[in-house]
């Protein structure tokens, strides 16, 4: 009899548990929404609290990369084929924006931040036929290929930029009604735009049964494909899909910088870049591109204004940090964060258990008062 | 009626003849079995019949239509399971994330929810129910235990309700409690009228299981008939021991 | 024009060699361990550094300073490989691929403190001083004479030398074949009791040193600085795809044919178009043949 009242208490227990986690999970729930509209709302009104136009400029920096890693990680991250060469579509956007604004006479302001979506779809269209082959190979020869795709593409535009123009460079239209502090605000919204327009299209993506299939093929492509998952076009749609993100950052990139050439357009060290602040947020997180690139972009422009006397330095600080991240940290920031935030969960949990059973052995009034308090801890 | 059966499938690799035309039918509505010795032949002719390899020649058919060369997702779409030797789930999804793998439908509807209807979702735990591990679902799969994982493969092959199941080896590495589980799933779907085709080198499974069993040897069907009459065939016996 | 197209052909197998030699040490390494050092590039500038200093500040002739550059830079290449990609336990060739890179970053930055920027080239009596080539007639056409710095002879040969050594190391040693088992079946060759992780770092301190010496004889014929790192690797990185990745005798050919091809495009066409050429035609042959010319078609895993 007494062993009935004793498992059943223990039982009635564990179903407040189970109660109280939901309520929990609810509370938590609510607490990241607010969370991160807080974040938004910070975003928003940055450069009107931080107006200096050296501030502004690193941080709309950091947007235009946050967004670009956002796009490479739809690709890279939920498939698992990580590909070195996505700066190819960043420059591929900042040409095809010049291009277009040069062609059809697009005067400065803002007029040209309309095309940027266009300068995108040309960068998606191009990806269409090099995911195609690209992806024909396994996972280790497509990253070198992507390599050798940037590459070609880097050619082709050193090539045919000097036989088209007479300076080897391209020109933007340069909107000089914009003033001093002010000629950043409009390319920081422009980027935060993009940024949000990103980080909706990768969440969509990666809660849709669509991403779902994109995370079957990154933990076992071939046991997907047998389970009826269409590999192949998923896997090209996801690289037209972050070519085309990529893409737009690079327009937005090349309108600010307003002349572009073809080594600055299409550089390699993006790629590194890329790749890294994925790596060091969190790869195929939604947030982990966003926290490297703003962790790491900022650091990039602080230290290219400190260290500018030689690239030397920034090379062997880059390189470090390069191995400092893969081989300490190689989940990245976020997913670390959150499995130790999980395991915490758990030992707490396991804490509580351990109260409990001291807790049914003495079935006092006072015993009962402590285990009420104790779910009010939770609550919090 | 042949549900699924290979017709004189060569195949080769390198020097090596895994498969030298082999022949096997399936009847619909059986559980049958395949066994033989090791290097006989079994996975790759499962391998060729669920399209993971090529044939060299010979042909698979489905139904009495030939299926010879289709891609795994193809053969699936068409109503063929199969699970693994070495169990093969995602293990960085979750257990009911790895169910909603398999539930494809056209990529249209795909891109709107992960859940395409409430239909599969119920579909889905039920299943999840049928081979209990309804208290792991939110786990990520990669921390279940070998059982376990091999339980959530069999239950995800069936989400898209197929005609066929292919099961690898289904008894290999788990507790006899777990085989007998396992056993009874097995029973209760073929009663709902799935066809089983299971290799195994665990006889008493396959003897107390299977309508009809098959038996290989150096990759050509060498026997088949009831468990009893395979049992006595000396044939059999000679391939098992005398290798 | 003829002549020129031969000359472009000459030129181009016996560059040719040279980058034969750097890109051998590259595909054996992917062979063996499964990894992808895109730092070779960077490696090789180091190389061609350090024979650059042992010229200029201690007047060592080049190819004796190989028997220095060589021995050390196959010891970095066994530290680089205990301290960077050993540790590494999942995921070997994705994160071979980003810390190899990152290794290259510091060693470009390295180079780049102490060397400065400026473009440099080796210098030797046999890089200034000509053979006279020539002078015969093929098909009824008459190839005149053109003249072919020496030190083009000599890289060569030095890569003939090397690449024979690796072939002779690589085919007929215990050591070689245990490598080739290791290349093959990683567990299989573990279970009959080679120690696959000491030939690994081995072939890996090879790849190295192979580096240094095709460093040298890149450095010879061409003006290079730390930046020449990316160059370089993205043509290694073509060859070995083109070649195959993980045949030695894919990553000769393709060398040899990438060179050719450059060399007469060059010479056909324009300059600024040889690289592209072949890089284009690197996609064509994927195309048609995703493992390149000599490469293991993939089992249908991942």
């Amino acid at each position: 009899m007494r062993m009935f009242k004793e498992t059943s208490l223990i039982f009635s227990r564990q179903l407040d548990r189970v109660e109280t986690l939901g309520r929990y999970t609810i509370v938590r729930r609510y607490g990241k929404m607010v969370g991160l509209l807080a974040l938004l709302a910070i975003a928003i009104v940055f450069p009107l609290v931080f107006s200096n136009s050296e501030e502004t400029g690193i941080a709309l920096f950091a947007l235009i990369f946050a967004a670009a890693v956002t796009g490479w990680n739809i690709f890279s991250g939920y498939t698992g084929y990580i590909s070195l060469g996505h700066a190819a579509y960043f420059g591929t956007g900042a040409y095809a924006l010049a291009i277009i604004c040069q062609v059809w006479n697009v005067p400065a302001g803002y007029t040209p931040f309309l095309f940027v979506p266009v300068a995108g779809l040309v960068a998606a269209v191009l990806a269409v036929p090099v995911g195609w082959i690209a992806l024909r190979v396994r996972r280790h020869t497509f990253v070198v290929i992507t390599i050798a795709i940037f590459f070609i593409f880097q050619l082709l535009a050193i090539n045919l930029t000097e036989q088209y123009t007479t300076t080897g460079s391209l020109n933007l239209p340069i909107p000089v009604d914009w003033t001093g502090d002010f000629y950043n605000i409009p390319f920081y919204y422009a980027s935060l735009i993009l940024l949000l327009v990103a980080i909706a299209i990768s969440w969509w993506v990666r809660n849709s049964k669509y991403g779902l299939g994109l995370l079957a093929i990154r933990d076992d492509e071939d046991r997907a494909l047998g389970l009826g998952v269409k590999t192949v076009p998923s896997k090209l749609a996801a690289f037209v899909i972050s070519a085309f993100i990529v893409g737009m950052a690079g327009a937005i990139w090349a309108y600010y910088v307003f002349v572009i050439y073809p080594p600055t357009a299409f550089d390699a060290t993006f790629d590194v870049a890329f790749v890294l602040m994925a790596f060091l947020g969190g790869v195929g997180t939604i947030s982990g591109p966003i926290l490297g690139a703003l962790l790491l972009e900022s650091t990039q422009q602080y230290f290219t204004s400190v260290l500018t006397q030689n690239g030397g330095y920034y090379l062997i600080a880059y390189g470090a940090l390069f191995l400092a991240v893969i081989l300490l940290l190689p989940r990245g920031i976020i997913p670390t964060l959150s499995e130790r935030w999980a395991r915490y969960q758990v030992s707490r949990h396991q804490s509580l258990q351990e109260h409990d059973a001291i807790v049914t052995a003495l079935p006092t009034p006072d015993g009962v008062a402590e285990n009420v308090e104790r779910k009010e801890g939770i609550n919090l | 009626m042949s549900l699924l059966d290979a017709q004189g499938i060569s195949k080769s690799f390198g020097g090596i003849h895994a498969l030298d035309t082999c022949s096997i039918s399936v009847e619909q509505g059986t559980i049958t079995g395949l066994i033989g010795p090791n290097g006989s032949g079994k996975t790759t002719l499962f391998n060729v019949m669920t399209g993971y390899e090529r044939v060299d020649s010979g042909q698979v058919r489905f139904k009495e239509q030939a299926i010879t060369n289709a891609p795994p997702d193809k053969v699936f779409r068409l109503g063929i399971g199969r699970t693994f030797q070495l169990t093969r789930i995602f293990p960085r999804l979750t257990v009911l994330e790895n169910m909603h793998v398999a539930v494809q439908r056209n990529s249209l509807k795909g891109l709107f929810s992960r859940w395409s209807s409430a239909h599969e979702q119920k579909s889905a735990l039920e299943l999840l129910d049928f081979v209990g591990l309804t208290s792991l679902k939110n786990l990520p799969a990669g921390n279940l235990s070998y059982g376990q994982k091999k339980l959530l493969e069999f239950a995800f092959v069936l989400i898209a309700e197929p005609q066929v199941i292919l099961l690898d080896e289904p008894a290999g590495g788990i507790n006899p409690t777990m085989i007998n589980y396992l056993t009874e799933r097995i029973r209760t779907l073929n009663q709902r009228g799935v066809t089983f085709l299971i290799v195994e080198h665990n006889m008493e499974f396959v003897m107390g299981l299977c309508d009809k069993v098959m038996v290989m040897h150096r990759g050509a069907k060498i026997a088949e008939g009831s468990p009893a009459e395979v049992r006595a065939n000396p044939t059999v016996l000679e391939a098992y021991l005398g290798d | 024009m003829l002549g020129l197209i031969v000359e472009a052909i000459i030129l181009g197998i016996l560059t040719g060699g040279v980058y034969a030699l750097m890109a051998s040490g590259l595909t054996l390494v992917f062979g063996v361990m499964n990894i992808i050092n895109v730092g070779q590039g960077a490696l090789v500038i180091l190389g061609a550094y350090l024979s650059y200093f042992l010229e200029q500040q201690l007047h060592i002739d080049l190819f004796l300073g190989l028997l220095l550059t060589m021995p050390f830079m196959f010891g970095l290449g066994l530290l680089i490989e205990f301290f960077f990609i050993r540790p590494i336990k999942r995921d070997r060739t994705m994160f071979s691929i980003l810390v190899t890179f990152g290794v290259a970053l510091i060693i470009e930055g390295i180079l780049n403190i102490i060397f400065s920027a400026n473009p440099v080239q080796l210098s030797a009596w046999y890089i200034t001083a000509s053979l006279p080539v020539g002078g015969f007639n093929l098909f009824n056409f008459h190839v005149g004479i053109f003249y072919l710095p020496f030190i083009y002879v000599f890289g060569f040969l030095l890569a003939v030398v090397l690449l024979g050594g690796l072939y002779l190391l690589v085919y007929r040693t215990k050591f070689g074949f245990a490598l080739r088992a290791s290349m093959q079946n990683r567990t299989a060759a573990e279970l009959i009791g080679i120690d696959v992780e000491r030939i690994s770092a081995i072939t890996f301190g090879i790849g190295i040193a192979l580096a240094a010496a095709g460093g040298m004889a890149y450095g010879a014929t061409n003006l290079f600085n730390a930046g020449s790192a990316y160059d370089l690797i993205s043509r290694l990185l073509a060859i070995i795809i083109f070649g195959g990745m993980g045949s030695l005798s894919g990553a000769l050919i393709a060398s040899l044919g990438m060179l050719v091809i450059e060399d007469v495009t060059t010479v056909v066409w324009s300059p600024s178009w040889a690289t592209t050429v072949f890089f284009i035609l690197l996609v064509v042959i994927l195309l048609l043949r995703p493992q390149g010319l000599l490469g293991k078609v993939e089992v249908r895993k991942q």
